[in-house]
């Protein structure tokens, strides 16, 4: 019966640690579906996070820090898609360079404004999404099985983890069932094509790149105003690069990006919940391998030895109108 | 820019004193005209003054060099670009034409020479893109394959509309454009180069469904530097030359000689004077080679043929049937997957790594037939790419450090030779002309005289002025006794330098002829149909 | 369509846009330090003061540059053969493993300057041997170099947290770093040069002989890419990977030489703190030279003569930003973050902002010093 807790307790963890990431992956997707890369996914949940804690802080409203987050997310993605759509600058290079305006700025901001060497005022419950218990879930509590699998593992997230797991049928369906997604998709392989046909591939970029902002902003949103109770600096620790791992592990697709966030997240879960203790037949386990292993099966995938990941083929590279 | 064009109103007149031939009669019942176009990009001047008229129901063909500026014209048309100066109307009523959006308003469609679908999207997701129904797909999808039916009925136009774009052949890819701009209801339909990726037969075919589509009232602009399909197909023909429009005539009151001839500007000389071929031994053999792209479809299939010391062999070819894969794999840029290649007896890696350095060093240069990206590095100043591939030659090294006097020294010596301008050798390679920048690579790959040379397209995006001075360079190479191998895609450059002509048609090699062979002939044995024109 | 070709005239390229770039990125900083509550120009007096105003000052202003002289020009080496190393952190972080081997290995029984060519030797290859996996994937697997380079930066963390917990910690010690290194493994320190000129710095100022190591491999780069058969292959292919298979240069062979020397380079950086100032191998010693390499590569146009300005003047951040941060509390030096994030963002990404204008202005006024004479010859 314990293993069986243990087990609903690193599962239920594993939603929760993988939510941020399946935010920031689903936010890579858009961007990068549209021929935009983005290694800038950490800055702006980071951003994100700070607006949020920052603006939910100061109001004490979990909403309007969510309106901060994605604003001040959407702004640093307007900023890459100035750099690499009109500008038609180095995108890895304006994602770097995001990243570290927003490491920095977090700082710098939240120090002047909080005085707490960098951290934002601890939320109360109020200011934050806090858990939600899902409907039925008391009820079937002592049901064995489905008890802990619905009440244990599925239900007690935040409303922003189900909004999570929500967006991904949905970015299923934007991508494949409407115009935009149509056009989303045809401008990351062949932006010309999408140029002749009388579409503007800019504004189509840039909304490709709010998209991203949006998902980023509620990424970090998530992690100030659910994972914890306000912001620390660095809190997001990699998570973006982990994201843009898990988005080439689902060769840019939604549903295989909900399973690549999920295993990531296990990973995590697990390396926490192993911390020291031995494993059987393996001992113990260092929990900086469990940390690396995500990098580790990305380096794998990219290098060919688990199937092939085919970016976008316009990705990374600006649109020039041919002569 | 002269202001004085602007508003500029009177009817289009040919720039030349041939006025009379069919001015007024085009005024008729234009479907577009062009009045005053003038466009410029920074210093060149790429339309310049353009008059031009197109009746409705006729096909209009615009013949012109590379770089006559056809393509910026009808870009213009498109709303790819925006003219500086001057007037499109469209059935009388002036327009502004500034995105394509607006080209597709008016009822323009155009098919580009490079097609412009989205390769692993279905041929209805490729037509439904950009003139979508709604917001949610499924009208449109649905609404689209009602129409491709309507079409296929209407013209003959089949294709599978739940096809990947990536697996059908170019012939249908080419459909699929047709298709796009038929679904947006164009009436007026420009095509660029539409068969220079195509066969014959494969071209006969498109030539067909226009003719259909004029019967059905559609107004077509072909642009083309082909002039038999000019001949063959269109109503009317203008003639571009340095930006102009250079004369206009009915098709059928004029002939190839005096479209070729307002082509260039002056008479050229289709064939440089040169004496009997005296071929040696056999200094390049070429043995089964068979070839494949990265897609693993084969390209080059079980070729063999020999070329000896003192002769031009000349392949011709519809371009994309093997010949540059087969000059990759012999230059060793490119593995072969079977075959042998022997130079000057000894053997070639062709399958294996074969090191284009080691080659060098044998005797084999290579002129490619991208110079902008293989060729040349525009980026690098001139002395740099004079070296090129010859860069571990010790005369250009002082142990591990390039000596950069000799270096400067031997490019300004060929600068001379090759009277490449301008004569600075510090100039950025990117800012000298297409034919100077040919000049550079063949300076480059002959000053180290090889045995063997071979070469592709020559004169591609080459002036005038600088193909006749190629083709006697390369006419000396073979009077110096050397092996020449000249890739072209213009069979009168073909017929003109070779010694002997080999036609390659779908990676094989169709038959060897003589240079004298008619144009009629090759093109059959370049279309496949090789046993009844043979013999 | 000739601007894009349009040369400007090297003062320009190499002088006056980096200062275009450079002073956007301030104003821009400048009104972060606005919106912080602070006067921007107290806080540039402070920052320049604290970086140059004294012996001890520029000690540690030269002490930075030297990482980022060297994480500097490992980026651009990378740069000039079309590849981005992002990976100067973990190959610089995994350089100090190497550093750590030869120096407990030898600290009790050599010199100095037999240690320091041997640590030269273990920084350079450990940092090459953890460049070389990502171009080996590059060269032969098709992976893309920046995401692996990435994805490396991770692993070397966690390789070296744990090999500095529970590998390289001594016996009974609770901090995760070595011991400290005897004096075999300690470099001199050059603060005595500052004191020729009258300067006054204390013993403990940590600019060491590593900056002139830095220095000297400055001008080897540079030899190295203009000046070497290796360095035209490697521009060759950075320019145009089909035109170096046609030139007989081995695609495979250039990335993964390239990349060596890249992270050979970043890996030296190790040296300078390790053997330079602390004297032992700690955590996370790297501090973020390895990504403040790339701001220093792209303002430093990827030539040496523009890197040790540049590596100069982000040396000057981070000391002034120290001072400053004493000064003015409000202000931490992760002011230096956002401006070396702006750098980047200026001098990088944006790069087309400034450089178009001040091209169109050449043409403009004086159209020979863009090399536009060709263009109007050929019209």
């Amino acid at each position: 019966m314990e293993a069986l807790d243990i087990a609903a307790n690193v599962l239920s963890s594993t939603i929760r640690l993988s939510v941020p990431l399946l935010l920031a992956c689903l936010a890579g997707l858009y961007s990068e579906r549209s021929g935009v890369f983005d290694i800038g996914l950490e800055g702006k949940m980071l951003a994100g996070a700070f607006a949020g804690a920052a603006a939910a802080a100061v109001t004490g409203s979990a909403w309007l820090g969510l309106s901060a987050a994605i604003l001040v997310a959407v702004a640093l993605a307007l900023v890459h898609g100035f750099a690499s759509i009109t500008h038609r600058g180095n995108q890895i290079v304006s994602g770097v360079a995001i990243n570290f305006v927003a490491a920095g700025a977090t700082i710098i901001l939240g120090q002047a404004w909080f005085h707490q060497g960098g951290r934002t005022p601890s939320l109360p419950g109020t200011a934050r999404f806090g858990a939600i218990t899902l409907p039925g879930a008391e009820a079937v509590r002592d049901v064995p099985v489905l008890g802990p699998i619905y009440s244990g593992i599925l239900s007690g997230h935040s409303l922003l983890a189900y909004l999570a797991f929500l967006a991904v049928p949905f970015t299923w369906w934007v991508l494949y069932r409407t115009r935009f997604g149509l056009r989303l998709r045809a401008v990351g392989e062949n932006p010309a094509a999408v140029d002749t046909a009388g579409i503007s591939v800019t504004f189509l970029r840039y909304r490709a790149v709010v998209c991203t902002g949006i998902l980023t902003g509620m990424a970090g949103c998530y992690m100030a105003l659910s994972q914890n109770a306000g912001f620390v600096k660095d809190m997001t620790a990699g998570r973006g690069y982990i994201a843009l791992a898990a988005l080439i592990f689902a060769k840019w697709k939604p549903v295989p990006a909900m399973f690549a966030c999920l295993l990531f997240g296990f990973l995590d879960a697990l390396s926490i919940r192993l911390q020291g203790t031995p494993l059987p037949l393996v001992g113990r386990v260092p929990v900086q391998f469990m940390q690396a292993l995500p990098y580790v099966l990305t380096v794998i995938l990219l290098a060919g030895f688990i199937g092939k990941a085919i970016p976008p083929r316009a990705g990374g590279v600006p649109y020039v109108k041919e002569r | 820019m002269d202001l004085s064009r602007v508003g500029f109103v009177a009817p289009p007149i040919p720039a030349e004193s041939g006025a009379d031939k069919g001015a007024g009669r085009l005024m008729a019942e234009a479907a577009i005209e062009l009045i005053g176009i003038d466009k410029n990009f920074g210093p060149v001047r790429a339309n310049r003054d353009i008059n031009l008229a197109v009746e409705r129901g006729t096909i209009l063909g615009i013949v012109g060099e590379n770089g006559a500026g056809k393509s910026t014209l009808m870009s213009i048309l498109y709303g790819f670009y925006q003219a500086d100066a001057g007037e499109i109307r469209v059935a009388g009523k002036p327009v502004a034409i500034r995105t394509p959006n607006d080209a597709i308003a008016l009822g323009i469609g155009m098919v580009h020479q490079h097609f412009m679908l989205v390769e692993n999207f279905s041929v209805l997701e490729n037509i439904i893109l950009g003139a979508e129904a709604g917001g949610l797909l499924k009208g449109s999808i649905a609404r689209a394959r009602a129409e491709l039916a309507r079409l296929e009925r209407e013209y003959g136009l089949e294709v599978d509309p739940d096809a990947l774009v990536e697996e059908l052949p170019v012939g249908l890819q080419q459909r699929v454009e047709i298709l796009k701009a038929l679904y947006r209801g164009a009436e007026i339909l420009i095509l660029d180069e539409p068969t220079g990726v195509l066969t014959p037969a494969e071209a006969d075919h498109l030539f067909r469904i226009l003719a259909q589509l004029k019967q059905q009232g559609k107004t077509i602009v072909l642009i083309t530097h082909k002039l038999r399909e000019i001949m063959a197909i269109t109503d009317n023909v203008a003639v571009m030359r340095q930006g102009t429009i250079v004369a206009t005539r009915r098709t059928a009151e004029t002939t190839m000689e005096e479209l070729a001839e307002l082509m260039v500007g002056r008479r050229v000389l289709l064939r440089v004077e040169k004496g009997e071929a005296n071929p040696g031994a056999v200094k390049l053999s070429v043995r089964g080679l068979t070839v494949e792209d990265s897609r693993g479809v084969t390209m080059v299939d079980d070729v063999s043929f020999d070329v000896r010391a003192g002769e031009i062999v000349g392949i011709a070819g519809v371009a994309g049937n093997g010949q540059s894969e087969l000059l990759e794999a012999i230059a060793g840029t490119r593995r072969a997957v079977s075959g042998s290649v022997t130079l000057d007896g000894g053997a070639i890696a062709v399958t294996g790594h074969a090191d284009p350095g080691e080659l060098r060093d044998r005797g084999l240069a290579h002129v490619p037939e991208d110079r902008h990206h293989v060729g040349l590095v525009l980026p690098f100043e001139e002395n740099e790419n004079s070296i090129l591939g010859y860069h571990d030659k010790p005369a250009y090294l002082k142990g591990p450090l390039l000596d950069t006097g000799a270096i400067l020294a031997d490019a300004e010596d060929k600068i001379k030779k090759y009277d490449i301008r301008p004569p600075n050798p510090r100039l950025r390679t990117a800012n000298f002309s297409g034919g100077n920048q040919q000049k550079i690579v063949l300076a480059r790959e002959i000053e180290q005289d090889p045995a063997v040379l071979i070469v592709g397209q020559p004169t591609r995006g080459v002036d005038v002025g600088a193909i006749e001075f190629i083709h006697r360079r390369l006419i000396a190479m073979r009077d110096a006794g050397k092996a020449v191998l000249v890739v072209s895609v213009e069979l009168d450059e073909i017929r003109s330098l070779s010694d002997r002509v080999l036609v390659m048609c779908g990676g094989r090699i169709a038959g060897e002829r003589s240079p004298e062979t008619s144009e009629g002939e090759l093109g059959l044995l370049m279309a496949g149909v090789e046993q009844e024109a043979a013999e | 369509m000739s601007t894009p070709y349009a040369r400007l005239p090297a003062w320009a390229d190499y002088g006056l846009i980096p200062l275009i770039n450079l002073a956007v990125a301030f104003a821009v900083a400048g009104l972060v330090v606005l919106l912080v509550g602070e006067n921007p120009f107290r806080a540039a007096i402070i920052l320049v003061k604290g970086a140059f105003g004294s012996g001890q000052g520029i000690a540690y202003t030269l002490y930075y540059a030297t990482n980022f002289i060297f994480t500097g020009l490992a980026v651009a080496v990378a740069f000039h053969c079309g590849l981005f190393n992002i990976g100067g952190e973990g190959q610089a972080y995994i350089a100090g493993l190497g550093i750590a081997l030869v120096c407990l290995a030898f600290d009790q029984v050599l010199p100095w300057w037999l240690t320091f060519p041997l640590a030269i030797l273990g920084a350079s290859a450990a940092g090459a041997l953890w460049a070389l996996i990502p171009a080996w994937l590059q060269a032969k697997r098709g992976s893309h170099i920046v995401i692996t380079t990435i994805m490396f930066n991770f692993i070397a963390a966690s390789a070296m947290v744990y090999l500095l917990v529970d590998v390289l910690k001594p016996l009974g010690s609770q901090a995760p770093e070595t011991r400290v290194f005897l004096e075999g493994a300690q470099l001199p320190k050059l603060g005595w040069i500052l004191a020729e000129f009258g300067l006054r710095v204390r013993p403990s100022a940590p600019l060491n002989v590593s900056f002139l190591l830095a220095l000297v491999m400055a001008f080897l780069v540079w030899a190295l890419i203009w000046r070497t058969k290796l360095g035209y292959e490697i521009r060759t292919y950075g320019f145009s990977p089909k035109a170096a298979r046609y030139a007989g240069i081995s695609e495979s062979r250039i990335i993964m030489v390239t990349m060596l020397i890249s992270g050979a380079l970043a890996g030296m950086m190790a040296l300078n703190p390790i053997m330079g100032d602390q004297h032992k191998v700690s955590l996370d010693f790297v501090a973020g030279a390895g990504f403040v390499g790339i701001a220093v590569a792209l303002m430093g146009r990827s030539h040496p003569a523009g890197i040790v300005p540049a590596a100069i003047l982000f040396g000057m951040l981070y000391q002034g930003g120290a001072e400053l941060a004493f000064e003015m509390p409000a202000i931490s030096r992760d002011m230096i973050v956002i401006i070396q994030g702006l750098v980047i963002l200026f001098a990088g990404a944006l790069e087309h902002l400034f450089r178009h204008p001040v091209q169109t202005l050449f043409a403009t006024v004086a159209p020979k010093s863009v090399g536009l004479a060709a263009g109007q010859e050929r019209a």
